[in-house]
């Protein structure tokens, strides 16, 4: 078994409508029932995040992303599956489910 | 000596996908599989001239690349779990039969919709083809190194995110079917019509390759009306390849060219494939269209253009692409004139692609209307592409100019027809 992230690309968060967020609780259901489910969530806006620098012993703390971008993850789900194909097969659900892109990565192997 | 490397080339492209193929099961890895069916050839090159070519080549291939992937991941079992559990499994010898099947998830694999497309092409060459990673970068002119570069990316991928090497289920298959022949389709046409003007205009190592992979993708699923389809429409296609480029590297318009140039074994075998897709009675898809308006033009009684429109509605009717509807209308100028076409062309939404200038070039070349056919040429040249293609486009461009401005308007008599490939 493989696991894979699925990161929901937005420009917005916590834009769901209440049809999105019930689509998106079915689709959960459905990757618990299956087996797939790993974990998930929504993130706070990017203009919420705090970077930490502490490679030179001191931690230092800066405001915002590391990245300025216009589209950004809004969301997440982790999911385990055997292959690529079954990964595919469930974010394309999940790109119905909550009506936006999402895009595919596998973690590291071994 | 010469014999024996005879039997090793042809053993090379009868064998090569099966060899990959076994070991790529085998192993769950596309570089072992790749190199060492390389290895495999390679020993043989140097082998079977002393000992004599083996009564089962295939076979012998397969157990020379199979003994040294163990040999490799023996070594490398100490580095990757993986391997280590590939080891055990293949340590107990399975019995080395050739399973087909093997060949068609390698070509699913290589033609993976998450793989670039350029690496899907190029993956498909090296893996299935058997072409060397020289060879590819040849045929796309693209550094040797750089070409490396994308098939080893492309196999990482593969293995990082566990692209799997089986046939796709049921539900994926049709749109996987349809992806595996695009690639096909982009070889052979890169092959037929090579889009970049520093190359020759034919490419046959190309379309002599994209054939013969679509023929290995025709015998692993003979039931599949498209892959015939796909399959006569390049026969068709090829056999003309003789009288479409002239000795002076021009494109010659399919009305101009020798039909005693064309190849009459690839249309026969061409016509034969579409006459059986009709005769299945099932509802014919793109390709198998595409086929079917090629046999019209190849049949020996000349083209009936009112079957080629008919056809055209079809695949109107599949997807009302603009090009489409510009190949429409070129051969609606044959049956209704020039002006009922350049009426249809005139909205179609094509002003970056060449084959719209040049339709209306030629359309408006024979309304008579010289002054702004030239403004087309000039155009469709600009845009153009193919060395032999811009060759034709520009004596078509200067007998126009020769005409122009104020002479009277001859060409109809001369020369009814559109520009067609």
């Amino acid at each position: 078994m493989a696991h894979y992230l699925i990161s929901v690309l937005d420009d917005t968060t916590n834009s769901g409508t209440g049809d999105e967020m019930a689509a998106i609780n079915a689709f959960n259901d459905d990757l618990r029932s299956d087996g797939h489910w790993v974990f998930a969530g929504g993130l706070a806006s990017p203009s919420t995040a705090t970077v930490v620098d502490a490679r030179g012993g001191e931690a230092v703390f800066t405001d915002g992303p590391y990245l300025e971008s216009k589209e950004y993850v809004g969301g997440f789900w982790i999911i385990e599956a055997p292959d690529l194909d079954v990964a595919l097969r469930l974010a394309a659900l999940g790109s119905r489910s909550c009506n936006r892109r999402v895009e595919v990565r596998p973690f590291l192997g071994e | 000596m010469t014999d024996v490397h005879e039997a090793i080339a042809l053993v090379h492209r009868e064998e090569w996908a099966r060899v990959v193929a076994t070991l790529a099961r085998r192993f769950r890895d596309l570089d072992i599989a790749e190199e060492m069916a390389a290895e495999a050839f390679a020993i043989a090159v140097e082998r079977w001239p002393v000992d004599g070519v083996p009564p089962n080549p295939g076979a012998w291939l397969t157990t020379t690349g199979h003994r040294k992937a163990i040999d490799r991941v023996r070594r490398e079992a100490k580095r990757k779990e993986k391997y280590k559990e590939a080891l055990i499994l293949f340590d107990t010898t399975e019995p080395l039969g050739v399973i087909d099947d093997d060949r068609l998830r390698l070509v699913f694999t290589c033609c993976h919709p998450s793989l670039a497309v350029e690496a899907r092409v190029a993956l498909t060459l090296r893996m299935v083809g058997g072409l060397t990673v020289r060879e590819i970068a040849a045929a796309f002119l693209v550094q040797e190194t750089a070409m490396g570069r994308r098939i080893t990316r492309a196999k990482g991928k593969i293995d990082a995110a566990k692209i799997p090497y089986r046939v796709p289920s049921r539900e994926d298959l049709p749109a996987r079917v349809t992806g595996v022949l695009a690639v096909l389709y982009l070889i052979f046409n890169e092959g037929y019509l090579a889009s970049d003007p520093e190359k020759d205009s034919v490419r046959s190592d190309l379309t002599v390759e994209a054939i013969r992979l679509t023929r290995l993708v025709r015998d692993l699923m003979p039931a599949d009306g498209e892959v015939a389809g796909l399959l006569a429409l390049m026969l068709l296609t090829e056999a003309r390849r003789f009288a479409r480029v002239s000795a002076s590297g021009e494109l010659v318009a399919m009305d101009e060219q020798d039909r005693g140039d064309w190849d009459d074994e690839l249309i026969s075998e061409g016509h034969a494939l579409v006459r059986a897709r009709l005769a299945s009675g099932e509802a014919p898809g793109r390709y198998q269209i595409l086929a079917a308006i090629n046999a019209v033009h190849t049949d020996a009684r000349g083209t009936d253009w009112s079957q080629v429109i008919a056809l055209y509605d079809q695949l109107v009717h599949l997807g009302p692409s603009p090009i489409v509807r510009l190949n429409r209308a070129i051969a609606l100028a044959e049956l209704d004139g020039p002006e009922v076409a350049l009426a249809e062309v005139d909205g179609l939404p094509l002003q970056g692609y060449h084959a719209f200038h040049a339709t209306r070039a030629d359309l408006l070349r024979r309304l008579g209307r010289s002054e702004e056919s030239l403004v087309a040429y000039d155009r469709a040249i600009a845009l153009a592409g193919n060395t032999a293609e811009i060759a034709y486009l520009r004596r078509r461009r200067a007998e126009v100019a020769g005409r122009a401005p104020h002479l009277p308007f001859p060409a109809s008599v001369q020369d009814p027809s559109g520009r067609r490939r």
